[in-house]
């Protein structure tokens, strides 16, 4: 289902240029979730209400102060979509009792991190798209449970060095973009702060559709990844450029990639420059981890090459 | 007002149909599953205007409670034993919300082992949670405790979700005649969901359940839940005294049964206490001087009523249907916490722990308990008595027995496992079988 139409953004001028957040939040230095949510929030406006799980956004708001225009709520690191569930009911019931009119909704916003949204919270993400739930999910993932300094998650790549890995982690890294599209949702898209117009697109196009969508945000992390805070957009953009952070899109069970990289770089630029992945190159170069990493990438892009389509 | 013989799950749904609830988030567990079966059945049938929604768990459900109620509509959910733990960080969560909603709780033991049959170790781990609980005895009271219940919670001096608790199979698939009032009445005495503070609306931002940082915010507001759920107790009372006149059922904080002139005097909660009730009778009947008092508030604790009403007494025996372990039962800790040092506190406080899994309390256990207590009374009153009698399990040599039988068929070989568990001593059970 389309929601009314709002003018298309198709170029960097076109975006908002203050934002709908205040500034001066807790959130670190360089915070690749916060430069996200601030170009999300700019295309969602005020009328929402974002509903939060236990991360470090749930710092945003800290009695008594707000960054955010509109509402607030935070739930439980396990039970967003669910906190969502109850007010997208309760607005329905409001509106269709004529309690609230329907010019007082509000869009409903899950915002978590990859820990809850990868793992905790993925029951009841679930049956929220399994019941049709209309509402936005913005995920910030930035690889790790971050709030907590940084340790595995089930969004942890390859060979980073986390808190509990110190030695790099070596398991396996679940596909959340997979396992949303499984549920055939309306729509599901990658994105990243340091690639705007393509983030503020993907969310544009999002808040036209009704029913489940999510938008995944790489999160570069100072913290967590260990670089200089001036870096994170410089890095975003090398996910993309190495193909570490596929820019894609699901909808009408269609993936499509909305910004392939012209040239893609070898992933070991992207790794580089974070002291997570250090220990691949010093003392020694860590060959086989290195390979490992570089071929699942190259196997993702073989697989997609020729199903790339431009956006609208 | 119509009279007619419905389950204690019914008299559940009843209750939320009449106060006209907008909002059921639900999930299904025994024995509570009837209620939003019930429900769900009147809503497809056009009978009850309300959105039904099954969440993935119950602790998805009470967080969709919780933000509903918050948007400011009135809901109602139910639930039993592991999905009441399930849901337990959210319990506490929805308290800090201050936004009213009912909870049902079909009581059923806890895991391991796993059971399906009453004891209230579920609803009492709720206990220090933010809500409130009423504790029912029989379906009507499920009906109008609920109604009572809604008024409170929805006072602007309370503001806290709320449990009305009932016994799995003993209320939950037990037919009792039930008085429905009309709904009229209801409506009359239960006036729309006023949300005010509360209310998620554009223009209107709510910034609501967020951090602080240290202290001094953090103990204020969760202080001032305690003292809105104290404040619940003076409120109660004001809803009971109005429900009784518009609807002929008086309702109070304690149930009193033969109390006016008791000796000794039997403390308990839920619909075992009808056990006690009868055993009570026949102890009356026979010139014991011997009464009930139950509880149909356990929080906000009525600790100030429950010392008046024991004052002079010569003896309390509390009955638990319950186990804190490794301390004993719960009501009768948080009795003794509420006489401890009145002038004319009774002497002797027993304890005894019965009912567990749905166990059975026979009225010679009753007389049992009484014959003990009154010993401990003779101790005491001689200056004998060193200390309490310890807490005792109601326990009978003749299940002792048909343990050891199913321990033979489990194969159980190890002697000393066996072995070094005391027996329980023998109470009335073992005397009367």
């Amino acid at each position: 289902m389309t929601r009314s139409e709002e003018k298309p953004i198709r170029k960097l001028k076109q975006l908002p240029s203050q934002h709908v957040m205040a500034a001066g939040t807790p959130m670190c230095a360089g915070c690749g979730g916060l430069e996200g949510l601030n170009e999300a929030s700019d295309v969602l406006g005020e009328n929402t209400v974002f509903v939060n799980a236990a991360g470090c956004m749930t710092l945003l708001s800290v009695y008594p102060f707000t960054p955010f225009r509109g509402s607030f709520f935070y739930t439980a690191m396990a039970s967003a979509p669910a906190g969502a569930q109850g007010i997208r009911d309760a607005l329905d019931v409001l509106i269709a009792k004529g309690r609230l009119p329907a010019a007082d909704d509000l869009q409903v916003v899950v915002l978590t991190g990859d820990g809850s949204a990868y793992g905790m919270g993925l029951s009841s993400t679930s049956g929220a798209i399994e019941r049709d739930l209309d509402f936005l999910y913005i995920c910030y993932d930035n690889e790790g449970y971050g709030n907590t300094g940084h340790q595995s998650s089930a969004a942890t790549p390859l060979g980073a060095r986390t808190a509990t890995d110190r030695g790099g982690f070596h398991g396996r890294t679940k596909n959340l973009f997979d396992i949303w599209v499984a549920h055939q949702p309306s729509y599901v898209a990658t994105a990243v702060a340091s690639e705007p117009l393509d983030l503020v697109q993907k969310v544009q196009r999002a808040k036209q559709l009704s029913g489940p969508r999510l938008i995944l945000m790489l999160a570069p992390c100072p913290t967590g990844w260990d670089y200089p805070p001036e870096r994170s957009l410089e890095i975003g953009k090398l996910a993309v450029d190495t193909g570490a952070w596929p820019l894609k899109e699901y909808v009408d069970g269609q993936v499509r990639h909305t910004k392939l990289p012209k040239t893609r770089l070898p992933v070991e630029r992207y790794l580089e420059t974070q002291g997570r992945f250090a220990h691949l190159f010093e003392p020694q170069r860590d060959e086989a981890t290195l390979r490992a990493i570089q071929a699942k990438i190259d196997a993702d892009f073989a697989a997609i090459e020729g199903s790339t389509t431009a956006p609208d | 007002m119509s009279r007619s013989l419905m389950t204690g799950n019914r008299a559940a749904a009843w209750a939320a149909r009449l106060a006209g609830v907008d909002y059921v988030p639900a999930f299904p567990i025994t024995p509570q599953t009837e209620i939003i079966e019930t429900l769900s059945e009147w809503i497809r049938r056009g009978e009850l205007d309300a959105r039904m929604t099954t969440l993935d768990s119950e602790h998805s459900m009470v967080t969709a409670a919780g933000t509903a109620a918050t948007a400011g509509v009135r809901v109602f959910t139910a639930t039993s034993s592991q999905g009441l733990l399930y849901a337990m960080e959210m319990l506490y969560a929805v308290a800090g919300f201050r936004a009213p909603f009912l909870l049902a709780n079909v009581s059923r033991g806890l895991a391991a082992p796993i059971t399906l049959e009453p004891d209230h170790c579920d609803v009492l781990a709720a206990r220090d949670s933010g809500l409130l609980q009423f504790h029912a005895a029989s379906c009507q009271e499920v009906l109008d405790l609920s109604l009572i219940g809604y008024r409170v919670i929805e006072d602007k001096r309370v503001r806290l979700p709320a449990i009305v608790n009932l016994d799995g199979f003993y209320l939950s698939f037990t037919r009792e005649p039930v008085e429905l009032p009309e709904a009229e009445a209801v409506a009359a005495f239960l006036p729309p969901f006023d949300a005010s503070a509360l209310g998620l609306r554009a223009g209107q931002p709510l910034s609501q359940a967020v951090a602080v940082l240290g202290g001094t915010p953090y103990s204020y507001f969760r202080y001032e839940c305690h003292l809105a759920a104290l404040q619940a107790e003076r409120v109660f009372a004001e809803v009971c005294e109005d429900f009784g006149e518009r609807f002929g059922r008086n309702y109070s904080a304690l149930e009193r049964y033969a109390c006016d002139d008791a000796e000794i005097v039997f403390v308990m909660m839920g619909s075992f206490a009808s056990k006690a009730r009868d055993a009570v009778a026949q102890m009356r009947a026979a010139g014991e001087r011997v009464g009930l008092l139950r509880p149909r508030l356990l929080r906000p604790f009525p600790a100030d009523a429950l010392a008046q009403a024991l004052d002079g007494k010569a003896a309390v025996v509390v009955v638990d249907q319950n186990l804190s372990i490794g301390k004993g039962g719960v009501l009768h800790a948080e009795l003794c916490s509420a006489l401890y040092g009145r002038a004319d506190a009774p002497g002797v406080i027993t304890s005894f722990i019965g009912g567990l899994g749905g166990r059975d309390i026979r009225r010679e256990e009753f007389f049992q308990m009484v014959s003990e207590t009154r010993e401990a009374l003779q101790k005491a009153r001689a200056g004998t008595l060193e200390a309490p009698p310890a807490p005792r399990l109601l326990f009978t040599a003749d299940e002792l027995r048909e343990l050891r039988k199913m321990q033979a068929i489990a194969a159980v070989r190890d002697a000393e496992v066996r072995s070094s568990r005391p027996p329980p001593a023998p109470n009335a059970g073992s005397q009367g079988s």
